[in-house]
């Protein structure tokens, strides 16, 4: 097809909306492969946005790509549990099958090979995202073959189905998932109590927000309730399905298996806080749901669910849109997602205003996790006393828990809130002993094998859901250099700490894995991590610095037994500087190398 | 019969009126809090940090943080002072900066920002990233090297109406400023010496042409009186 009447049906699917861009990025590139200076030019006049503008939102995600990334694009997940199961040594046979360099786009323009931040599949990994399509359980043989096939081009429709597939590994269910939901029930039920009491009895159900930080749900809401509207304003509800932390992957499984849960929990929120307009903001890596996803949208419409006049009752209006990401992990920050949804770089705003009084578009709006919506619609389902009577006091109800790492049976297992580490991970069968087990991703804690009574609820270990286990031949300090990429990589660059102190983090940990490093090194990385916890604009700078300095506090022989000298040793290695010299001159001699004497 | 309200910065008195933030109350009482991405005439930014300050504790932008009645803000203490000498490490040590040789020398905010907080050194490794100048547009360079991501261009230029500069990419690597032309080149643009962006820049980026080094040394900005004392002078002079 013509390239510009791709671009003009992309534009003209989004009423050539601007605040719609990163759709139509989506849409154009899904066809013509990446975005062209004149895609971009033209996207620019479609939607009467200055180009630099568009650019700027193109060179943000790592999933748009302003040069040819070739006809296959295949990206590794990067988590560290996928390097445990063997992706970097896959990749690189991959590579080898090949012929080409990670990062290079192959002279034939046929494919490029690369990691990306973790896709949320560390129960079936080593996984990888071929031109944006989840494959699972990779092996060499499987490798081997996907070469062939891209060697002769074959089209992706025509690869095993089977490389595609994507479990729940749904292992453990419990008061959210273990009964089955007739769609419409609970969204009846909140219609007959009335938003005022539906929302006291979201409070009284001590409903906390599923994604970390533990906010009270109610009162999220009611401040959005309670703030004013302006003419031509609505409020709206936002659904954060950016699942970025590495090691989750329970808003998967509630997307592909309880869809109905989380849509009708949303709805409740609209009548609830008096909202017509919903988003699921999908995280780019989840693409594979999309079409499943819109036909749920499509049956609850169709249902009376959905659209004007839910119910049957006048004037309750409210509809879901879906609005896919493109590879950006602060765009979990519920500001950053509310510009990524605006068709913006997803950069947290200065905050006040906040987000319930002037969110989306400028209007009221709440963004809760997948599983806060999932957890409201049981409870006007049930209602609030059985929801209390779960969990602890300051954390009521269950929690999903992806699992994930060195266990038999990683996967996702809902407990109540107050369950031990132990417990959890007895479940999923740990093999050997444990010697350290990564909380809630890079962002939040590490326990030491010693640690394993602790509870997981907000009065011990708070968790948006995560345990990546680590057993005892297991490099804690690897796991810690992972972390450390990832938040280099993944620093919105907006703020000096986080976007340069991120790279320095990094950078300090590569030079302790060569070998290079000191006790001068050891003593930066806590200077690093009080700056970024004390300076940084957003909860991603101020969190960057903690496996690191968890980790060095925890497992600190991982770190000195690398170290070169116990004072200082620099960085720079001038044998290293001439590596290129002797490349160019083809020259690998004795005399050519700088030897240390 | 307006109320008088103050606040307290390092337990100086400080008038502010309604909706101003701690910095602008500052900037407009002769007092100075250390700051790169913020200008009077702008929005706040909050990028580049300089402005931190403690409340109770607590660390915020003052740029950012509106001023409140009998607010007690630490300034000029001695962890504040060093949180904002690691910034500027930071800030030096991520772009290629030649302050002896640059021409903005002695009128650049980030170095006068530096001798007033004491950075002796760089501190950390250098990056030596690979920024091209541009030097299209026949009477001004561009020269990324020195670009420290205020968003100040971005936003006098918007102010313009050209949005000729705007932030894009992400992180140390990818975020930059993407120039409003296909080419991604200045002289492709309607951009002008007249504009408001033209003469914003806090650093040695956007340079005009045939002016550099025409203030003697001595007669620099910032060789007459520090930071701290220059802007207070402007903005009694304001």
């Amino acid at each position: 097809m013509d390239p510009l009447d791709v671009i003009d049906r992309a534009l003209a699917h989004h009423h050539h909306d601007g605040t719609r861009l990163m759709q139509i990025l989506r849409e154009t590139q899904e066809v013509l492969g990446w975005l062209a200076p004149e895609t971009i030019t033209r996207i620019a006049e479609g939607v009467g946005w200055p180009r630099a503008k568009v650019e700027a939102t193109a060179a943000f995600y790592s999933f748009f790509h302003l040069r040819p990334r070739g006809d296959y694009c295949l990206l590794w997940s990067d988590n560290i549990v996928d390097q445990m199961a063997g992706s970097q040594a896959l990749m690189q046979r991959l590579c080898e099958a090949l012929w080409l360099e990670p990062g290079r786009l192959s002279e034939d323009g046929l494919a490029f090979v690369h990691t990306t931040s973790d896709i949320g599949m560390g129960d079936q990994g080593p996984a990888l995202l071929v031109n944006y399509r989840t494959m699972t359980r990779m092996t060499p043989e499987r490798v081997d073959a996907m070469a062939e096939l891209i060697r002769n081009r074959a089209p992706l429709a025509s690869w095993p189905a089977e490389w595609f597939r994507v479990e729940d590994n749904l292992r453990r269910t419990g008061p959210l998932l273990g009964e089955a939901f007739a769609p419409g029930t609970a969204l009846s039920a909140a219609w007959a109590r009335g938003p005022e009491a539906q929302l006291a009895e979201i409070a009284a159900a001590g409903l906390r927000g599923r994604g970390g930080a533990g906010f009270p749900t109610a009162r999220k809401w009611q401040a959005c309730r309670d703030a004013p509207l302006e003419a031509g304003q609505t409020r709206v509800v936002v659904c954060n399905a950016d699942e970025g932390e590495p090691g989750t992957f329970k808003d998967r499984v509630l997307l592909n298996s309880y869809a109905d849960l989380v849509f009708e929990g949303m709805t409740i929120a609209a009548f609830t806080i008096g909202a017509r307009r919903g988003f699921v903001y999908l995280r780019g890596e989840y693409r594979y749901l999309l079409e499943a996803l819109e036909a749920t949208l499509q049956r609850r419409r169709e249902q009376g669910l959905l659209g004007n006049g839910i119910l049957g009752r006048d004037g309750f209006d409210f509809d879901i849109e879906i609005h896919l990401g493109a590879g950006a992990y602060v765009c979990g920050e519920e500001s950053a997602l509310i510009e990524s949804l605006e068709g913006k770089p997803g950069r947290p705003r200065l905050r006040p205003p906040f987000p319930v009084t002037k969110g989306y578009l400028g209007q009221p709006t709440i963004v809760n996790n997948v599983e806060t919506f999932a957890c409201v619609c049981r409870i006007a389902e049930k209602g609030a006393a059985w929801f209390a009577a779960i969990g602890t006091a300051q954390s009521t109800g269950s929690k999903l828990l992806s699992v994930s790492g060195d266990v038999a049976h990683p996967g996702v297992y809902e407990y109540p809130f107050g369950v031990s580490v132990a417990e959890v991970l007895e479940a999923a069968g740990v093999r050997n002993c444990v010697q350290g087990v990564q909380v809630s991703g890079p962002s939040g804690t590490t326990l030491t094998g010693e640690e394993l009574g602790r509870r997981l609820c907000f009065e011990d270990v708070p968790t948006a859901g995560a345990l990546m286990v680590f057993d005892c031949t297991r490099d804690m300090f690897e796991v810690a250099r992972n972390f450390a990429h990832f938040f280099a990589h993944e620093s919105c660059g907006f703020c000096t700490p986080c976007r340069v102190g991120t790279q320095i983090n990094a950078r300090l940990m590569d030079k302790i894995a060569a070998g290079r490093g000191s006790q001068y090194d050891l003593q930066e990385l806590p200077r690093l991590h009080r700056l970024l916890a004390g300076t940084a604009h957003c909860g991603l700078g101020h969190s960057a610095g903690n496996p690191i300095f968890e980790t060095l506090t925890k497992f600190r022989p991982a770190y000195e037994r690398r170290l070169k000298s116990s004072d200082f040793a620099p960085a720079f290695d001038l044998d290293a500087e001439l590596s290129q010299a002797r490349q160019m001159t083809g020259r690998e001699d004795r005399a050519a190398h700088l030897v240390e004497e | 019969m307006s109320e008088e309200t103050t606040f307290f910065l390092d337990g100086e008195p400080i008038p502010f009126t309604a909706g101003q933030t701690i910095l602008q109350a500052a900037h407009a009482a002769g007092r100075y809090i250390p700051h790169l991405c913020w200008h009077p005439d702008y929005k706040p930014h909050g990028s580049c940090r300089l402005c931190t300050v403690s409340i109770g504790g607590r660390s915020v932008p003052a740029c950012a943080t509106q001023a409140s009645e009998g607010l007690e803000v630490a300034n000029r203490t001695p962890e504040l002072d060093d949180a904002r000498r690691m910034l500027l490490q930071m800030l030096f040590v991520e772009g290629n900066h030649f302050c002896p040789s640059c021409e903005k020398s002695g009128q650049c905010l980030l170095q006068a920002t530096a001798y007033e907080l004491g950075m002796m050194g760089p501190h950390f490794d250098h990056f030596y990233p690979n920024r091209p100048v541009d030097a299209s547009h026949p009477d001004v360079l561009l020269d990324f090297n020195r670009c420290i991501l205020c968003s100040l261009c971005e936003q006098a230029s918007a102010r313009d109406g050209k949005f000729v500069f705007v932030m894009g990419g992400r992180g140390m690597r990818g975020r930059k400023v993407i120039i409003n032309s296909a080419s991604g080149r200045l002289a492709d643009t309607d951009f002008a010496l007249t504009d408001r962006a033209a003469n914003v820049c806090p650093v040695g980026v956007i340079l005009k042409k045939r002016v550099g080094f025409s203030v003697p040394y001595g007669q620099r900005r910032y060789d007459r009186a520090p930071v701290s004392v220059a802007q207070a002078q402007e903005a009694s002079r304001e």
